[in-house]
């Protein structure tokens, strides 16, 4: 029998209260980042405290939940940000809503990014598609402790030009000496200045010290898995790489079953979780 | 201080390639042999589709676009390349040796340009070059067959929930 571990990641233990709800958040904003994704900016009744790589459970009345990553700076908890996609009724409902009105909110959950494992040390975040979001507080809270750092390097990758998010801020932040910056698309046309490719390709052309590099790392699966192998062929320990899981979270509160992962549930013990946790278990194809 | 590029010798070049790397020194004088440096404005092609691939490239500097057109459409851009990295391995591989894209260059290229034709015969000459470049550029060929099928599974599709 398989006991599960305690992951190396946690910073919240959200399970002993899974249901309690303040009363409704107002959307004070949105923004159309891509055809098919919105970042909603909702106003909590109070300071909203949460730690980079949680999430909380969204409530679009009468539709459904679904769980969605913070995708704002930790320094701002007045202003909280979740960046969506739509693949179904409640993510569309949710990408339709309104200033002023209201969305059911329970969270903070999950495990936070490690960026103390990082210190003294490179960081490389690595993202894909919708994986940006949720290491976009990563980058905040690193960018504001930046001296605790050696280099910082961020992989993107998307489908095409037109499917990249934050691309404004992709912009200020690669105008920046102490951030490396490095976006790719699986295709494009003659329009697109920058690399076409896929993002684990990134990994050999990126300055970095492997055995002294903490990874985080957010996209889709098999994303996940080339990368993870393009960074053991450069030398970065597997204890030293982190990946945000996306599971089936229904309840985020470790009851219902829906998100295990081998030993794991992902609503309690990750969604970030060590590569060394995960390895025996990501690319299992009963799970 | 206005900035010079100092001539670097082929050999050096070549030797501190990583493509290159732990090469038999004997082997690395019949590259050399082979080479010469070359450079490309931006807009120029380096090699068009079907075009004969008699030669590859290491390069220096700039941006390469590997590009491949259809009917009806304008061209698409399937991967860039960039310092460091080895363009083509149609000159060795490929039954034809024909270049299966349009080479079409971004940013300025300064490359080294090893003559495919020269070294197919010191591979015929010499097996243990041939078998040795023959391991490298497969593992090239390789590296880029993964990220084809990276490409054509297109993982940042509709599959993916938020």
């Amino acid at each position: 029998m398989v006991m599960r571990t305690p992951a190396d990641t946690t910073g919240a233990d959200t399970a002993g209260a899974p249901w309690v709800t303040t009363e409704p958040w107002r959307v004070a904003n949105t923004r159309r980042e891509s055809d098919d994704t919105v970042t909603l900016e909702l106003e909590p009744p109070a300071p909203f405290e949460f730690s980079p790589g949680q999430f909380n459970m969204l409530y679009a009345r009468g539709i459904g939940e679904v769980p969605i990553s913070i995708s704002s700076d930790p320094g701002e908890p007045e202003r909280i940000l979740h960046t969506i996609r739509e693949v179904g009724a409640v993510t569309r409902a949710l990408c339709a809503a309104e200033p002023g009105q209201e969305i059911g909110v329970r969270g903070p959950y999950g495990s936070r990014w490690p960026l103390e494992k990082a210190e003294g040390g490179d960081l490389m975040i690595v993202a894909g598609g919708i994986g940006l979001p949720p290491l976009r507080p990563a980058i905040y809270q690193a960018l504001s402790r930046r001296d605790h750092y050696q280099r910082i390097v961020l992989l993107y990758g998307a489908r095409t030009p037109v499917d990249l998010l934050f691309t404004g801020e992709l912009a200020k932040w690669r105008s920046r000496f102490d951030l490396t910056v490095e976006v790719t698309v699986d295709a494009a046309d003659r329009d697109w200045r920058g690399n076409v490719g896929v993002v684990p390709d990134l990994i050999a052309r990126a300055p970095f010290e492997p055995g002294k590099t903490t990874a985080f790392m957010v996209g889709p699966e098999i994303m996940m898995r080339f990368t993870v192998r393009a960074l053991q062929r450069a030398g970065v320990p597997d204890d030293r790489v982190f990946l945000s899981m996306e599971r089936n979270m229904q309840c985020a509160a470790a009851l219902c079953g829906h998100c295990q992962f081998g030993p794991f549930l992902i609503c309690r013990d990750g969604p970030v979780l060590s590569y060394r946790q995960l390895a025996p278990w990501i690319t299992l194809r009963e799970i | 201080m206005p900035q010079t590029h100092e001539p670097q010798p082929l050999d050096r070049l070549l030797r501190e390639h990583k493509f290159f790397a732990g090469l038999d020194p004997e082997h690395l004088t019949l590259l050399v042999g082979c080479a010469r440096n070359t450079v490309f404005p931006a807009g120029a092609f380096m090699f068009r589709e079907a075009g004969p691939a008699d030669e590859f490239f290491l390069i220096r500097d700039g941006v390469l676009a590997l590009e491949v057109t259809g009917p009806g459409q304008g061209p698409i851009t399937v991967q860039t390349l960039v310092a460091g990295d080895v363009v083509g391995f149609s000159w060795l591989i490929e039954r034809n040796h024909r270049w299966q894209f349009d080479g079409r260059v971004v940013e300025r290229i300064r490359a080294l340009e090893l003559d495919g034709v020269c070294l197919r015969a010191k591979c015929e000459a010499d097996p243990r070059l041939g078998y040795e470049l023959m391991r490298r550029f497969a593992g090239l060929a390789s590296d880029r067959l993964q990220a084809t099928r990276l490409q054509l599974l297109d993982v940042y599709g509709h599959a993916y929930p938020s």
